[in-house]
This record gives structure tokens, sequence and C-alpha cells, in this order.
């Protein structure tokens, strides 16, 4: 029998699991200090998780202004350079604070370890290092908020960052600078973790995909995000010198500055997606009871996008005035790209078959993943058309783009990774009503609010306009009320999910019968996770097709 | 040292399952690091050689004005200093303490050396008008050169005391890091050659990215016919 | 409200082609979106928990599956690929004979020189079936000329020249915007792209309302004229006019020419090309291209031109330059 089918054929008989264990790693201790100063990855992962949930929520708030805004053409809710603030705001918060760390730093630190049957990461001081890093980024980046604001757009393009915004473009910079080693730090702790601490038996090829992606998306953040951090530090030495290292007024190139940004920003997309795979990855097997498809070409797979992930920076460039040939070869490079996503998405739908599919909320964001990543991706292919992104370069069709990669990817993989986990992280259940309300409000807003956008943009209404041709009013009324609708499915699963702390079913140890070693643990887990090291003798998502799990 | 042993191996962090697992641990993160900051001088050193690509006038007049001497001195100071870190790990592989504190700290003036040698230099390019922000106004090529190509050699001393300073503070880390990892074998009578071969890495690869500071900056004007 | 359109119009020659590639793209993607979208719906309903299909022999590795949807995609992205790198080209290489209008974007608006003298704010008039060549920069940061029904665009850099091309096929008013973040008042930085016949545009261009022709004391300068007085006014006849006594090149054929220069060794002797972006930095910065056997004794006039005076002068040495133009 599969250690799945062992614990959930316990779980049926009752068998000493549906107590809530007295002594976990949330009660060991609770002083203050013991959170603030805690080296335990959980509660690390904890401290990530209201953290990242705070700055959503704040780059929430300015999309939230700038929907209503554009719901008229007339720039009459807010003024010109505070809608200039507020996109940058929601950009800035949403990729540097939320986007990056979210699903590494909540779930990666919290379950990487578990599922390879370690007992903590390799350098668990560095890691509250890091938390401590990044709540420091944060609060230079909400001092650049509260003292006025940054209206340069999150991507800082020169010279009008460096020698023309009078907002505090310092104060975001140090934040952003502050932040990333924040994200070099977790890279680097996954790395050494996956490489040294794996239990015996567990192989490379018998990780959990979930810890392929955390190590596809740590090679990404060790090796791009220093760029962005010296990109940063020669803005600000240009805007303090009053140097030409980027303004060509003084002599500098502002391609230059563009170059720099995008080698470390473009592979940052791929951190913002990679991990999303990686929870798709976990939930599509447990909720079909069916091993993986392809589980050595999803790996590689995984790998493969991150290493091409930095030759591809041009494509952001390609009417920046880089040559022609150039252009040609980030296109031709970016289409590549789309060969190993491709793969993982019919294997993600070949997994369904002969399965035994149960629509549980996890199931359902996964899901919901598949189809918005998909058009997200498709979307990407266009872009990478040279003909095509001359045209909607610059307008709505890459906001919409993006954010279907980003929100209807990435956001909904979040969202399902913490249903999925919810139980192991709490000990709790979630109210599974609620749950599926929520994603499906999530699925229905998201794509009343983006797929107009694709619309706007080949129509030619460009981004980071607060105003507009009238006759652009009606796709940007239907986006606003598909927001409206996305904030209720936001805000829901804030709600219950704190509601299910005290008044949800107790969970025990594995109450979806979900394979991997962090369910073979007592559900919220011990402080040290496993009392001896597992020996692991099975590949993952060793599932067998019976009546599925009992809750 | 006295015979009385207070510490044997070194303590096995909890998370660990032993003292292989932690010490290929350590030295793995450790050559992590050092990728990231790769990456991180990289691109200070790519803005570097396209300017001076660009403006090779400009950055070349810049370059004559530092003191090779100096900058010459520093070379040696750094590698006879990363010879002394290399002699330091071996001693403490070999658990032979008073040698390898003598290391450690041979290392830590050699650095600080460098870092003298340094200041001198920097207070030598303040006294000349030479440091942007700080009364830049470098008196003999203001007659020589135009306006645009002084701005080249500002920036020429920019992306200098940007990179320099840089490297200065990873020195002063550095420096730093053996200190207290000098005290700390010194109190508690034992060293860890994994955590001593680690910051050994470190120390290794400061001096590694002087190694190509010092000749980019430095040397590689010193022919140029103005 | 309720008159809103769906998909822009198309007025330019490329504009036709760019949306047969997106038609292309479209129908790519519905596909994929369909295909997928069926097989989760249908194999999540068909094989849901407890039902009573047939789950026998469910595999996890197929080779030639994985290799069937790894060639597909590949043929298909490769085929997508050079498809949009053929119209792109042609989308960046202007034809010989395209007419060059001159824009200069500052913060928040667009100032466009027509070679033959009218100038205009965030409106460009063009002609009817003839092809354009903007020439184009910034006063001050980077900002993005686009016309959407034209479907082109290009960022308009300050510190050098960028170029954009297009032909006009449809009579019409269009809107221009500017599609680079610049700023405060970004979102009205724009206005519109009037296509006219020809024999109006060159009404338009002359200036009057009832067209009366040249001739008149108020007649419209060509910028080439405009230029030539400049290039007067500033003493650039000092050091490059025929009876000048310094040694300085004459500039007469110069522009489309191939022009020896001083290499950066100070030995050896390369040739470039006298293109737009020749004429505007040896101006500029005249000691970064020195020609060969000359004194690099020219000083800049970067603080002393406007940049509308910098393309007036550049439309004048155009206008002596070789005829075969280069760009």
């Amino acid at each position: 029998m599969s250690i799945a089918e062992e614990t959930r054929t316990q779980t049926q008989q009752g068998v000493a699991t549906s107590t809530y264990p007295k002594s976990n790693y949330l009660t060991s201790e609770h002083t203050v200090a013991s959170w603030l100063l805690t080296t335990d990855h959980k509660r690390i992962g904890i401290l990530y998780m209201i953290s990242i949930t705070f700055f959503f929520f704040i780059g929430g708030s300015a999309a939230t202004l700038m929907r209503l805004e554009l719901m008229t053409p007339r720039g009459d809710l807010l003024r010109s350079d505070l809608y200039n603030r507020m996109f940058t705001l929601h950009g800035i918060v949403m990729v540097f604070f939320f986007l990056v760390p979210a699903i590494p730093a909540v779930l990666g630190n919290f379950f990487l370890p578990m599922m390879i049957g370690a007992r903590d990461l390799a350098f668990p001081r560095i890691n509250l290092l890091s938390w401590y890093i990044y709540i420091a980024g944060g609060l230079f980046a909400l001092a650049a908020i509260l003292w006025g604001g940054v209206d340069t757009g999150w991507t800082f393009y020169t010279p009008y960052s460096s020698m023309y915004s009078n907002t505090n473009v310092l104060l975001a910079a140090t934040g952003v600078f502050i932040a990333g080693f924040s994200s070099i730090l977790t890279g680097l702790n996954f790395i050494v973790t996956v490489h040294k601490m794996r239990a015996p038996g567990m192989t490379w090829f018998r990780m959990p995909l979930f810890v392929w992606a955390m190590y596809a998306t740590s090679i990404i953040m060790i090796l791009g995000t220093p760029v962005l951090a010296i990109t940063l530090f020669l803005l600000a030495l240009e805007r303090v010198m009053r140097v030409g290292i980027f303004d060509p007024a003084l002599g500098g190139d502002p391609i230059l500055f563009q170059h720099l940004f995008w080698f470390y920003s473009h592979p940052a997309v791929y951190i913002m997606i990679i991990p999303g795979f990686g929870v798709v990855n976990e939930i599509v097997p447990c909720f079909s009871r069916r091993k993986i498809f392809g589980y050595r070409f999803m790996a590689v797979a995984m790998m493969a996008i991150a290493i091409l992930g930095f030759l591809v920076w041009g494509h952001h460039m390609f009417v920046s005035g880089q040559s022609m040939y150039a252009g040609i070869v980030f296109s031709i490079i970016s289409f590549l790209i789309g060969v190993p996503t491709a793969i993982k998405v019919f294997n993600w739908v070949t997994t369904l078959y002969k399965g035994s599919v149960s629509a549980d909320t996890p199931m359902l964001y996964a899901l919901g993943f598949i189809g918005l990543f998909l058009i997200g991706g498709l979307t990407g292919l266009m872009l990478s058309t040279l003909a095509v992104d001359v045209h909607v370069h610059d307008t709505y069709f890459v906001v919409a783009h993006f954010h279907y990669i980003m929100v209807g990817g990435q956001v909904m993989a979040y969202l399902g990774g913490i249903h999925f986990w919810w139980p192991k992280i709490t000990g709790r259940m979630y109210p599974e009503i609620w749950g599926k309300l929520s994603a499906l409000l999530v699925f229905v807003g998201f794509n009343l609010t983006f797929f107009p956008q694709f619309v706007l943009g080949y129509l030619g209404m460009p981004r980071r306009y607060h105003e507009y041709p009238a006759e652009f009013q009606v796709f940007n009324v239907l986006s606003s009320a598909g927001a409206s609708i996305l904030a209720v499915g936001y805000v829901l699963p804030l709600v219950y999910l704190l509601l299910s702390l005290k008044y949800g079913k107790i969970a025990g140890p594995n109450p979806w019968g979900a394979t991997g070693l962090e369910w073979q643990t007592p559900s919220p887990p011990t402080t040290h996770n496993f009392e001896e090291t597992p020996i692991v003798t099975e590949d993952p998502y060793e599932y067998e097709i019976q009546e599925g799990p009992s809750v | 040292m006295s015979n009385a042993v207070v510490q044997e191996e070194p303590a096995l962090l909890s998370h660990f399952d032993d003292l292989q697992q932690q010490d290929d641990s350590t030295k793995l993160g450790m050559w992590t690091f050092l990728a990231t900051e790769v990456m991180f001088f990289g691109g200070m050193f790519l803005a570097y050689i396209l300017f001076r690509w660009k403006y090779h006038a400009g950055f070349a007049e810049g370059s004559l004005e530092l003191i090779w001497q100096a900058g010459f001195i520093n070379t040696g100071v750094l590698l006879c200093s990363s010879l002394s870190m290399a002699l330091a790990v071996d001693f403490a592989k070999l658990g032979k303490l008073r040698p390898l504190l003598i290391n450690l700290v041979i290392t830590m003036i050699l650095g600080s050396i460098f870092l003298g040698v340094k200041a001198v230099e920097y207070s030598i390019d303040y006294r000349d008008h030479l440091i942007p922000g700080l009364d830049f106004a470098p008196h003999k090529l203001v007659e020589k050169l135009d306006a645009a190509e002084l701005g080249h050699v500002k920036l020429f001393f920019v992306l200098y005391f940007a990179m320099t300073g840089l490297h200065a503070l990873h020195m002063v880390i550095g420096i730093a890091a053996i200190g207290i990892l000098a005290f700390m074998i010194y109190r508690n009578k034992f060293a860890d050659g994994t955590t001593v071969e680690s910051l050994g890495l470190y120390w290794h690869f400061v001096d590694l990215v002087w190694v190509f500071l010092f000749p980019l900056l430095y040397l590689i004007d010193l022919n140029h016919n103005t | 409200m309720w008159d809103f359109p769906l998909f822009p119009e198309r007025a330019s020659t490329i504009a036709g082609r760019v949306d047969n590639v997106f038609f292309v793209l479209m129908a790519i993607s519905v596909f994929f979106t369909v295909l997928i979208g069926f097989f989760v719906i249908f194999f999540a309903i068909r094989y849901r928990k407890g039902s009573q299909a047939d789950r026998s022999h469910a595999f996890s590795t197929n080779l030639k599956l994985e290799a069937a949807w790894i060639g597909v995609p590949l043929v298909i992205v490769l085929g997508i690929f050079a498809m949009g790198t053929q119209v792109f080209v042609q989308m960046f290489i202007p034809p010989k004979d395209a007419t060059p209008i001159y824009v200069v974007g500052k913060q928040w608006m667009w100032k466009v020189q027509h070679p033959q003298g009218r100038s205009e704010i965030n409106e460009i008039h063009l002609p009817l079936g003839r092809p354009v060549r903007l020439i184009m920069t910034s006063q001050d940061v980077i900002h993005s000329f686009y016309i959407p029904a034209f479907r082109m665009k290009q960022d308009v850099l300050p510190g050098r020249l960028t170029s954009e091309w297009f032909q006009p096929n449809k009579v019409g008013r269009y809107h221009l915007f500017c599609a680079e973040y610049c700023g405060t008042e970004h979102s009205k930085m724009g206005g519109w792209a009037v296509v006219m016949e020809p024999t109006d545009f060159e009404k338009w261009l002359k200036g009057s309302p009832n067209g009366s022709g040249g001739g008149s004391s108020d007649a419209i300068q060509s910028m080439a004229t405009t230029g030539g007085r400049l290039f007067e006014k500033y003493h650039c006849t000092g050091c490059h006019g025929t009876n000048s006594q310094f040694q300085a090149p004459k500039l007469d054929g110069v522009y489309g020419g191939q022009v020896p220069i001083m290499a950066a060794n100070g030995k050896d002797v390369e040739f470039v090309t006298a293109d737009d972006r020749y004429i505007r930095d040896s101006i500029l910065l005249p000691k970064s291209q020195v020609v060969a056997g000359y004194n690099p004794v020219m000083p800049s006039y970067k603080d002393v031109l406007k940049e509308e005076e910098l393309l007036q002068i550049m439309e004048y040495i155009k206008s002596i330059g070789r005829k075969e133009g280069a760009r």
C-alpha cells in the first residue's frame, strides 16, 4: 500500500488522526520574541504570509482607485500626478513585495524542508534575516508612498526617473534594492537545502515538482536579482551625483538602463510564475488521484524556462530604438520558451485523463490557473511576434497579458496552495462552500476585468493613461465592474480563513489523502517536522484510484 | 595552548543530520553567495567597459589621474593577504590554532593596509578635486578638455569611486568577519575548518575582484598618448 | 457611449498585414484555448470521482505524446516567428523615396515640422498614398509616437534620432498617442494624424486657407531655407563657407556619401556614412568623429541650438548633399 493509501485508510478508520496535536510549531512557545526571533522555517513562513497579505491589500487599494478613475474618460477622480503615483505604487508593491516573495517565501519556506524530509532549511538564521530585510525594504517603500509617492512607473525608465521626476525615486529604489537581498538570501537557502538536505532515498527525480519549482525559481533569484541591485544603484548615482550614465543630456545612454533593467526583470517574471507551476503540480495529481503525467518532462521544462528566461529580455524593447537584428534574435528565443511551457499545460490536462477528479477548492484554483495561464501564455506569443508587438507595445494589451499570467496564474496558484495546505499549516479546514464561491468569484471577476483590456489594447489605448478617448469607455467600465467582483473574491478568503482558525473543522494529518512527506506529519506539524529523518522509497505522486479522500 | 580541551568537534546545528551535511551546506552556501556577487560586480564592470569604449578619451584622462603605484602596492598587499588566508585555512584543518590565529591576524593587518592606502588615495583625490559631488574641478584637465569630455572624466570617477568603494566595503566586512572569527577561535580554543574555509573563499573572491579592478582602472591607459 | 469600436480602423498599407498576422495568432490561440478548455472540462466530468468511466491502463509517461507536443508547438511557433518577422522587416525598413517629416517630442506635446516649412503642434498632416518617414527626437525624456490606425509606433529618445515610416492609404482623422510614460500629462500628450488627398495636402502645406501659392512675402519657408539662414546666423559659414580661411570640411555633397574620419587610435582612417545621425553628432559632439586631415577644433552647439533649429540645419545640409539620400 502506498503511503497515501495508508494515511487515507487510517483517516477513514479514525485512527488517532482527528485530534489537534497539542504541542506543535504554533503552540510550542507563545512569546512575541519566540516569533520575532524564530528560526523555525514554518513560523518564518507565517511571518511572510502576514506581511505579503498586507502588501497585497496595499497594492490592491491602489488598483481599486485606478479602476474607479478609469470608469470615465476624463481624469475626474484623481489628478494626473496622483494617478501616476497610484500605478507606480501598484506596480512596485505588487511585483516586489507580493508576487516575487509570495509562493516561495510563504509556501516554499513552509514546505520545501518538509517535502524533502528535512527538519529545516540549510540556514535558518539567514532565513529569518531575509524576512527582516524584506520588512526593511517594505518600510522604505512605504515611506516613499507616504512621503508623497513615486511617479516613474515600476520600470523606472531614464532619464525621467533619474533627472526629471520630482518624486521619491531614491526612497522607492532603496526599498526595492533592499528587498532584492531578501530574495537572494531565500534563493541561496533553497538551493543549498535542495542540494544537501534531501532525506535518504530522495533522489533528484523523486523530489516533488514543487521542490523543482522552488529550485528553478531560486536559480533565477540568485543570478538575476544582483543585476537589478546594481541597476538601481547606478540610477541612484546618476540622480544624486548628476552624472550621465543613463541621461543623454549628460552623455549617458537611456537604452543601457533598459537593457540592465530588463536583464533582471524579465527573469523576474519567471520568478513570478514558476512557483505557481509548482503549486499546480502538487494539486492536480492529488485531486485527480493520479500520478502527474510526464514527471521528468515537467521538471526539466521548469529548468528550461528558468534558463531560457535569461536570454529574452530584449522583447520588452522592440520599439525602443534597438536594432532590427536584436529584435529578431530576441523574438525567436522568446518563441522557444513557449515550447516547454506548452509541455506543462498538455501534461496537466493529461493527468486528468483516467483519473478520479474532485472539484475541491484547491482544484478549482488549479484548473482556473491552467485556463487563464494558457490565455496569458498564448498572448505572450502574440507579443513575441515582432509585427504585432509594434502595434500593441505599451498598450492595454500588454497589461492584460501580464495580468493573465501574474493574477490569473500566480495569484490563483497562491490561493490554491493556501487552501490546499491550510489544513497542514493550521490544523483546521476552511468552509468548502465559501472556498468554492470565492474561487468562482475570482475566476469570473478576473476575466471580466482583464479580457476587455485585450480589446482596448488592440484598439490602441496606451497604458498608464488616466484619461482616454470616449470610445474606449465601454470596455473600461466592463473592466472596472470585473474588478469589483474580483475584490470581493479576494476579501472573502481573508475572512473565512481567519475564522477557520477558531471555528474550522479539525483537519487531521492528511485530509486530502495526498502523497508527499509533508502529509506524513501531524497537522499542524511539530517544530522539528520529523522525529526521525524519513527514508524515501517511492516515487512521488503514487496515487491509486479509489473513492477519493474523506474528511 | 593548554591541554584542557574545551571543544573537540564543531557544534552540529540541530537541523542537520551530520557534520558532513553541515560542512557541505556551508561551503555550497558560500559558493552560491559568491555567484550572486559575480553578477553584482559584473553589472558595474559592464557599465564601465561600455562607457570606456564610448568615451575613451575622457576615461583615459581620468585613469591617468590615478596613482598606479598605490594600486600596485595594494595589489601586492592583497595577494599576500590571500596567501596568509590560505595558510590560515590549512592550519585550521590541521587543528594548529596558534599559526591559524597568527595568519588570520596577518590577513587583517594586510587588509587594513590596503584600506589605509585607499584612504590615502581618496584623500589625495579630494585634495585634487577629483571626487564628483565634492567640488569636482580637475584643474589640469579643465584647460585641456571641453565640457563634454570633462563630463566623461566625471563619469569615469563616479564609476571609479563606486567600484572601488563597493570593493572597499566588501573588504571592511571581510576584515570584521575575520576579526570576529579569530576572537571566537581564541575564546573557544577551537576552530571549525569549514567556517574558516568559507571565509577564505569570500576573501579570495574579494581579492579576485581587485585583480580585475586594478588593470581595468589603473593600468589600462598608462601608455595613452593624449 | 454606445457607439464604440471593437477593432481599430486600418489607415496604412501595413495595417492590413499586421492584422493578418494577428488574426492567424488569434485563430491559433482560440483553437488551443478551446481545445484545452474542452479537454479539461471533459476529463473533469467524465473522470469525476465516482463516475463509471473506464480507468484501466492509465499511464504516466508516453514519449510519443511528449514528442508530439514538443514538435507541434515548435513548428507552430517557428512559423509564427517567420510570419511576424517578415512583416516587421517591412515595417522597419522604409522605401528610399519616403518623404521625411521631423518630429520633436517634449513634455507634453508633439512638434511636427514638414521639410517644406509648415509646422504644427499635436497634429500631423499627411498625404494619402505616399510613404512618409518620421525623423524624431525628444527634448527631454523618452516618449513614443503611436498612431494605432497605422499600427505603427516608435520610441522617441532624447539625444538621438529614431525613425518610423508608414504609407497612409485612407483619408481621415486618426488618433495620435504618446505611448511611453513621460510624466504628469502623459495621457494628454496626443492629437491627430490627418490624412488628406494629395492635392488638399499640397494646399495645406502652402499654408493659407485658400491655398494661394508661393511668392507672397508671408509664404512658408522650407526647412532647408530656414536652415540655410541659421547656418549663417550661427556662423557656420565662418569655417565651412566657401570663402572661409579656416580649415573645415566643405559640406556640399557630403550628406549621403562616405566620410573618412580618424579612428580612436589616432592613426587609422575609417569610413562612415554621412547619414542623419552623423550630421547631428557632428554638430552636437564634434570631437567624437573628426574628419581625417582636420584638427578637432569645432566647438559643440549642444547648448546653443534648439532642437527645431538643429533639424532645420540638418535639412539644409541634406539639401546640399548627394541626391541619392542615405539615412
